[in-house]
């Protein structure tokens, strides 16, 4: 399911508007992102974070501009066109499948990139090939041992846990995560960065965090986004010590222990 | 033309109730037609006790508590578990109800009539071959036989039970539009009929609106019921009849607007009793334009159906081509899910 | 040692499964002896019909979320495809054995559901609800105007009994729709079962769980919903068929918005959320209009009171109930709680039958009153215009109902008890 990229960029924004209305929310995005790259993207609330996201991955539509996957146009396309081109994201509030097991959670979600498409004359139990690999995402996201366990019955970093996995359960290449450790502990954060870094190896990786420890640790680099602009693309360190961004986000705990 | 206004008011009567409650709480109320019902035999009954208009009254009241009621013990229950336990549980209802009132009242149909009032045409148009329209107030019937005899007029009189309903639809409306835009409840519930999640937020006290609310529709439902049930007909079937009319209106015109509810209310009910009253068919139609009709056309059912007999599946076909076309509904500014 | 396990890889046969699915061909095949008066057989076979019917219409409802007002439409297309179709063999347009017409019936429902499914499913939610209720009035009322295809008010007849005889079958007698019903139940159970278990079936429940998330995992939802909705069509479909050759005759009704209130109602009253409630359903649905409605006029109102209470009571339907109790059970506390449901369930049957006595006599009084003031209920004798019948019912009727709201408390008490325990037992066998 995610083609082999053809392109040195994983994804390219440019000149993206988004209008609600007569509000614009987006006001001109350029972002340039490498393959296998990892990007956070920081700014103040109401910044326009999410909706960068959400017109990514195709749950808006934009005004202006054009975003490509892999060298490749995708916007104004549907959700399910773009996640079949290479590309996933998690939500900030936990979308799961609350009636279903974890594994079946997690089985859904591998089984348009395993071919299993609408399929009514296969049978889930015979489906070697597809069951093992998701044992295997299970063990890799540390649930195994709620196998069998309603998504709805889990514990909150559980479903975050569980969240990251339906995710990346179809091998997507470029990978959204938006605030993935909203509402965690310390130690919570801790353990499910170590996850996310695994579970994401290789792959091209955008995440909205607040959480400037998390961004330290994940990033190679951080794009701030204020007021639906990027006004700055760069390390960590170099976004560190930039004016202009600690003049326009005022407010942004870099006393994190990094 | 008169005719459609009036039902289409009638409608409207209905359906912004219905409109309100949806709006309002989520709730696609199966059972308001069935408290349209229950208006219209409370009037009848309370008829018998106090006159035609103090129950024109204390009708809609009761059935307003008894909507009321019904939220406080049933519905609130069931609310807790989303849109489709509610819908399920009016359904229910739809059939208690109807199955009370048969029981109490009987299954043929009452004599609800209206007060001497009201009875007689409000007007007549009298068609002068020579004159004219004009318009004679009240009973015009003696001068029309007399003419009439002459072949020089045609009458209408339009009836003065039909002129109340309009009558008391307007004021209906008014009174609703100073309640919704000038009282504190009012803007309460404007503002929930686009953004509920936002009117819960904000911390009002939403089960006692709630209550308010459903006993608001109930009620307006039961005023229509006594209006409609003492000028159409009082009968256990008149909830089927127009309840999924209602839907249909609701729908057409927007989930969560009351000017769409009206717009649609109209639209419908001069469409149906107009198109009732055209007799001319598809094959007049292609004969009038002059093409040659063949003995094989002549026989197709499809094309010697008269308007007439598509009329009562008009509002249904208008209500798939909306919800195609323009889900939204013609003023509508909220789409669900 | 290794090798040999590589090469013979030891799957076990899930024996329980294999029993379900014998018992309940078992039950299917011995049915007609256990109730071997024609009407008893009669009744057998519409339960069969409504039980392809029910669970067709829980595909949508209960694992794909979609609330359809419009389910007898495809039920009934089909029926009047499967009708015209078996007239033009015994008229010798064609050849097709009798035990196919059903198939044909599933086609038409099929093919009014790829019609009507392709706009009917690019809404979701109430919406949808909405345009299945439009659809449902609209061929409702089409239904007289198309006199050709539907038959107007008379609707069309048919013999079901064809010339030539079949391997000596002629499906004249009862006991043979039976049995040609019997086998489409069993393979249309088997075959909605075992749709639960490919991928689309639970893409589906994924749909019905978060319609949006399904988007974003490479599948589009309307795609999802429109397949269901040409295999609920398909299965509604046979169901019309049969009852065609078991009713030989069709009229609107069979499309009509009652017929699918019906559906509706039953299947969610057996349970949605369980593959075997709306089974219980069916039971239920034909039990009710064909046995109920004879022994007493009011069952179209405990019909509705029944629905009233399970929806606020306990939305999972009756099939939620059984698996409660037997999850119960499954952790060795039904037999502490048992107690609770004996006052429970007296105390409710004393309640009811006060104000089932009540009803029976307003019922009489307003519908047979020209036979007189006496009602026969559960055996006893009712005066409507005695002062006792009425003083009798009433206390009886109240009685019930304070001891009932004691039986209630002392049950909720033994109930939270349990599931506590029930917690407590499952945390310690996570723990091991």
């Amino acid at each position: 399911m995610s083609n082999s990229p053809s392109s040195p960029w994983a994804l390219e924004i440019k000149d993206l508007y988004k209008n609600f209305g007569k509000t614009e929310i987006i006001r001109g995005i350029n972002l340039q992102i490498k393959q296998g790259e990892r990007v956070a993207i920081i700014g103040p609330n109401g910044a326009g974070k999410s909706t960068l996201f959400n017109l990514i991955s195709g749950r808006l539509e934009n005004t202006r501009g054009e975003i490509l996957l892999n060298g490749s146009r995708i916007d104004g396309l549907k959700p399910f066109e773009i996640n079949r081109k290479g590309l996933a994201r998690s939500f900030q509030i936990t979308h799961i499948f609350p009636k279903l097991s974890v594994f079946e959670n997690l089985r859904c979600a591998m089984l348009w990139s395993k071919g299993y498409r609408y399929s009514f004359w296969h049978f889930l139990a015979g489906l070697d090939d597809l069951n093992d690999k998701v044992e295997d995402l299970m063990e890799r996201i540390r649930l195994d041992k709620k196998r069998d366990l309603l998504a709805m019955n889990l514990t909150y970093a559980e479903q975050r846990a569980l969240e990251i996995g339906v995710t990346i359960a179809g091998g997507a290449n470029v990978i959204l995560l938006d605030e993935p450790t909203a509402g965690m502990s310390k130690s919570e954060t801790t353990r499910f960065i170590r996850l996310i870094k695994q579970v994401t190896e290789g792959k091209t990786l955008l995440a909205v965090e607040h959480d400037m420890g998390v961004v330290f640790e994940l990033a190679d680099k951080i794009a701030v986004v204020v007021y639906g602009e990027v006004i700055a693309f760069d390390t960590p360190q170099a976004i560190r010590a930039n004016t202009i961004v600690q003049e326009a986000y005022l407010g942004v705990s870099t006393d994190q222990a990094h | 033309m008169l005719n459609g206004l009036s039902y289409g008011l009638l409608l409207f009567m209905l359906s912004s109730g219905l409109t309100l409650i949806f709006s309002m709480m989520g709730v696609l109320n199966f059972a308001h037609a069935s408290f349209y019902m229950i208006g219209a035999y409370f009037g009848y009954t309370l008829s018998f006790i106090t006159g035609f208009w103090p129950a024109l009254i204390v009708a809609p009241i009761c059935t307003a508590l008894l909507g009321a009621l019904f939220e406080k013990l049933c519905l609130r229950q069931v609310h807790k578990w989303g849109h489709v336990p509610e819908l399920l549980i009016t359904f229910g209802l739809s059939y208690i109800i109807l199955e009370i009132i048969q029981l109490v009242w009987g299954r043929t149909a009452v004599d609800f009539t209206p007060p001497d009032i009201l009875q007689g045409p409000f007007f007549t148009i009298i068609n002068h071959v020579q004159e004219g329209i004009s318009l004679v107030w009240g009973d015009a019937s003696t001068l029309c036989k007399a003419e009439i005899s002459n072949n020089s007029v045609s009458c209408s009189p339009f009836p003065a039970t039909r002129a109340f309903v309009m009558f008391i639809a307007l004021l209906m409306m008014f009174s609703l539009w100073l309640v919704l835009t000038r009282t504190r409840m009012g803007l309460i519930i404007q503002a929930a009929l686009t953004h509920p999640e936002m009117v819960e937020a904000l911390g009002h006290n939403v089960p006692r609106v709630f209550l308010i609310v459903f006993g608001l529709g109930t009620g307006l439902a039961g005023l229509a019921g006594v209006i409609g049930g003492s000028t159409f007909v009082t009968e256990p079937a008149m909830a089927a009849t127009v309840g999924s009319v209602i839907f249909v209106v609701v729908v057409v015109g927007g989930m969560g607007s009351l000017a769409g509810a009206f717009l649609a209310s109209i639209l419908i009910g001069v469409i149906q009793t107009f198109a009732v009253a055209v007799d001319y068919s598809i094959l007049q139609f292609i004969s009038s334009l002059g093409m040659t009709i063949t003995e094989t056309m002549r026989d197709n059912t499809m094309l010697k159906l008269s308007v007439s007999q598509v009329a009562p599946i008009l509002p249904y076909l208008l209500l798939v081509l909306i919800l195609i076309f323009r889900p939204k509904g013609l003023l509508g500014t909220r789409e669900d899910e | 040692m290794n090798n040999v396990s590589a090469v013979y890889q030891f799957k076990p046969v899930n024996v329980a499964r294999w029993i379900i699915w014998s018992l309940f061909a078992l039950i299917l095949i011995a049915a007609p002896y256990y109730f071997k008066s024609n009407f008893g057989i009669s009744v057998l076979t519409q339960i069969g019909t409504v039980i392809i019917s029910a669970l067709a219409y829980n595909l949508l409802l209960g694992q794909g979320g979609m609330l359809s007002f419009g389910h007898a439409v495809y039920a009934g297309l089909g029926s009047y495809c499967a009708v015209h179709a078996l007239n033009a063999v015994a008229a010798g347009v064609f050849y097709m054995p009798v035990s196919l017409i059903p198939f044909v019936g599933g086609l038409g429902g099929m093919f009014f559901a790829v019609l009507f499914g392709y706009v009917t499913t690019r809404k979701s939610g109430t919406t949808f609800a909405m345009i299945t209720l439009g659809i449902s009035e609209l061929v409702f009322a089409m239904s007289l105007m198309f006199s050709e295809f539907f038959g107007g008010e008379a609707g069309i007849s048919t013999n079901r009994v064809v010339e030539e005889a079949f391997w000596g079958i002629t499906f004249g007698p009862q006991i043979q729709v039976y049995y040609l019903v019997a086998i489409y139940t069993f393979f249309s159970v088997a075959l909605l079962y075992a749709l639960t278990r490919t991928p689309l079936g639970r893409i589906l429940n994924a749909v019905r769980d978060n319609p949006e998330r399904v988007e974003f995992i490479g599948f589009s939802t309307r795609q999802v919903r429109y397949i269901a909705f040409i295999i609920t069509g398909f299965f509604a479909g046979i169901s019309g068929g049969l009852g065609v050759i078991n009713f030989e005759i069709v009229t609107a009704e069979v499309v009509g918005p009652v017929r699918s209130g019906a559906v509706l109602l039953f299947t969610f009253l057996g349970g949605i959320t369980f593959f075997f409630g709306p089974i219980i359903g069916a039971i239920l649905l034909v039990v009710t209009y064909v046995l109920l409605s004879e022994f007493t006029k009011a069952w179209l109102l405990y019909l509705g009171m029944a629905f009233l209470f399970m929806v606020m009571y306990a939305p999972g339907g009756i099939a939620s109930l059984i698996m409660m109790n037997l999850r119960l059970a499954a952790f060795g506390r039904l037999g502490k709680i048992w107690f609770a449901y004996i006052g429970l369930g007296f105390t409710a049957l004393m309640g009811m039958a006060g104000a089932a006595a009540m009803i029976e006599m307003l019922y009489h009084m307003q519908l047979n009153s020209a036979l007189g003031p006496l009602v026969k209920f559960a055996g006893v004798t009712l005066d409507t215009e005695g002062v006792n019948s009425w003083f009798g019912s009433v206390f009886v009727m109240l009685t019930g109902i304070g001891l009932f709201e004691v039986a209630r408390r002392h049950y909720l008490r033994d109930w939270n008890e349990t599931q506590e325990y029930i917690e407590k037992e499952v945390k310690r066998r996570e723990a091991l």
